[in-house]
């Protein structure tokens, strides 16, 4: 899920491994997808993404989400694939997946799940700077709570957006900067829930909704929809508001045409 | 993992089918498996057996398309009275009563025959191009496997799917195998279970007394039928199914009382031991179970059909939610949301008509004033008598879509 070792030169991992590796790999994806282990709070948080991301991909390629495989033919980028997570399902939607992602480390962990799930999906170590620069490019861009790791954010973002062929969407979620989210993400999640471990947000680097569009506009992008993810003790799950977006929120924007 | 396989069932009574079929109004592929052979599915005989279906059940069936072929043969019931019997004196003077009038949402249910259930529910899998049904399908192990999960069956052969439901009744051999425990008591009771033809019309009424023995059910069928759950404890059960005809029907006059007229049996007679059978866990990994393999609670309240379909229902919809995300159907988070919603509701139904068998299959006569009582005061208080039908109409709580009357 990090993407700040932005290194572009690093080999793809792929390629023959020997079995012994293959083990490994199939206990690191077993964790990853173990919905009560080490990932919990992504698990927890996963079902959320994924209607907000249907949605709106639905609503802007005009797919009908009730048919079976909607994303059918669209190219979909996840950027911090880790396991697998996102990649997954969108790849069972019909989309043709790529996934990638700066550690190294989860690039087997998460080819190994998908073909044991059946699933063909395109598995790469590599930067978003890296994969712009090669000329790729997508009809969607998932960049979910990324870019509040990034050392520079704009820099990140207009690589997203060359990664975007005009007219493509990009789906970007992170934390919101603010007296409440120091409480609930670094007080609660890391210190006192143990959900995710100590140190794994910086505050300083959380972006508010409002910077956030300035700098998707700054990255010449259109912002065109911004949500909350709003986790309820009760219900013990997430759900989407249209109005508190005071922690975990997510954003929509297009690359524009012309 | 065979990729055109989403869900194997096991089980092919009412709940598997039924499950079958949502399941497949999502887009879900199902394939149900059962050990008997096609004739015995196909043409089940008319075993006495009746359901009481709730008005819940009822637009879960509307919504799947199946209610069409199953109303000409369901009777609606249109009051249900419960009243605390004396045996040899039938009914006390005060008792409960249940007018659908009162509620104006429609009969408080339908007492339908088990063979009509069964026929409607063949009939959809044989047009729905996404259920297979296979039967004499015996399966006698299964396991994990990446991705998801396989089965065996008797001649060696084995079956793939992302998910398997064990809908194979209380002695679930699916639960067993995947070493899911159950919690067991028998109440030493057996109902005995038969169709009588009566003289005088029934009107609709469902009729619920509670001896010290055992509660007594005449459940209206179509026609001038009823269909009688006639619980005793085990020794006089056997003693009253040993009888001749003449002999059983002289032994029921007295509880049954001679408001509907002269009675005569119109089929055969069931007798059915009584226990409580609860799986200590309704999911592992890549299994779910459901209807009463997952819980067989005691019948008197007519809920255990009601309760399957409530699985059903909540089961489907969280298939289908998932489904409809991209996510692995069989996956251990998807089931969890199915296990919470279902967890509470289970043992609410079964702890509650426990107590009221233990509360009301008793002679002492302390108890028996209080109970007289309690359902006087049930008689005396409309909120609470509406509050009560409600829940036995299964219209309270959390509801699934499907119970809603919404298809998914």
């Amino acid at each position: 899920m990090s993407a700040t070792t932005q290194t572009a030169s690093d080999a793809p991992a792929t390629g023959t491994v020997d079995a012994g590796e293959i083990a490994k790999f199939e206990a690191m994806a077993a964790e990853w997808w173990d919905p009560k282990g080490k990932f919990r709070p992504l698990h927890m948080l996963n079902p959320c993404r994924l209607d907000y991301i249907i949605a709106q991909v639905a609503a802007e390629f005009g797919r009908d989400p009730d048919q079976p495989r909607p994303f059918e033919g669209l190219r979909l980028l996840d950027i911090g694939c880790g396991g697998g997570l996102l990649c997954e399902p969108m790849a069972r939607l019909g989309a043709i997946v790529t996934g990638a992602d700066a550690a190294a480390g989860n690039i087997p962990v998460a080819a190994v799940h998908a073909s044991q799930s059946g699933l063909d999906i395109d598995y790469r170590h590599a930067t978003a700077e890296a994969l712009a620069d090669a000329g790729e490019q997508f009809d969607v861009v998932v960049n979910m709570e990324v870019v509040e790791h990034v050392a520079d954010p704009l820099a990140y973002l207009t690589a997203c957006r060359r990664l975007l062929r005009p007219g493509g969407l990009m789906v970007c979620s992170t934390l919101n900067r603010n007296p409440k989210s120091y409480m609930v993400a670094i007080v609660g999640a890391e210190q006192v829930m143990r959900w995710l471990p100590k140190g794994t947000h910086d505050w300083r680097k959380f972006i508010t909704p409002d910077e956030l569009f300035a700098l998707l506009r700054g990255a010449g992008l259109e912002p065109v929809d911004r949500k909350g993810f709003v986790f309820s003790p009760l219900a013990w799950s997430w759900s989407l508001s249209d109005r508190d977006l005071s922690v975990n929120y997510v954003t929509t924007s297009v690359k524009p045409v012309d | 993992m065979d990729e055109r396989i989403d869900m194997l069932i096991v089980g092919g009574g009412l709940v598997g089918p039924a499950l079958a079929l949502a399941a497949a109004s999502a887009g879900l592929r199902v394939r149900v498996l059962d050990a008997a052979p096609a004739a015995a599915l196909a043409d089940p005989e008319f075993d006495g057996r009746a359901y009481a279906v709730a008005a819940a059940s009822r637009r879960m069936l509307r919504a799947l398309g199946l209610w069409a072929g199953i109303e000409g043969a369901a009777q609606p019931i249109l009051q249900v009275k419960v009243s605390d019997g004396v045996a040899g004196r039938g009914a006390a003077p005060l008792f409960a009563h249940f007018d659908a009038d009162e509620l104006g949402e429609g009969p408080l249910g339908h007492i339908v025959e088990d063979r009509f259930l069964r026929r409607a529910l063949l009939a959809a899998m044989a047009e729905s191009p996404l259920v297979t049904v296979e039967t004499g399908a015996r399966v006698i192990g299964q396991a994990e496997v990446p991705g998801g999960v396989e089965v065996t069956l008797a001649d060696g052969t084995t079956r793939c799917a992302r998910l398997l439901v064990g809908a194979d009744g209380r002695g679930s051999q699916v639960a067993r195998r995947a070493g899911i425990g159950r919690t067991e008591w028998a109440y030493r009771q057996t109902s005995l279970v038969a169709a009588l033809e009566v003289e005088r019309p029934h009107e609709g009424i469902a009729q619920q007394m509670f001896f010290p023995d055992g509660p007594l059910a005449i459940l209206p069928l179509t026609g001038n039928r009823v269909s009688i759950v006639w619980t005793e404890d085990t020794t006089r059960a056997a003693a009253v199914q040993a009888m001749d005809d003449d002999g059983y029907l002289a032994a029921l006059r007295p509880c049954f009382g001679d408001f509907l007229g002269q009675i005569r049996l119109a089929g055969k007679r069931y007798a059915y031991p009584l226990g409580l059978s609860l799986a200590t866990r309704i999911t592992a990994p890549r299994l779910a179970l459901a209807g009463d393999a997952a819980h067989g609670i005691h019948p008197l309240a007519g809920q255990g059909l009601n309760l399957g379909l409530r699985d059903v229902a909540t089961l489907a919809q969280v298939l289908a939610e998932a489904h409809r995300r991209g996510e692995d159907i069989g996956a251990a988070d998807v089931l969890e949301r199915y296990r919470r919603w279902r967890q509470f509701d289970i043992a609410a139904l079964a702890t509650a008509t426990d107590a009221i068998n233990r509360v009301f299959s008793n002679a002492n006569p302390l108890l028996r004033l209080g109970r007289t009582l309690a359902l006087g005061a049930i008689e005396a208080a409309p909120a609470l008598r509406r509050r009560l039908m409600r829940e036995a109409m299964g219209t309270a709580g959390d509801l699934p879509v499907l119970l809603q009357g919404r298809a998914l």
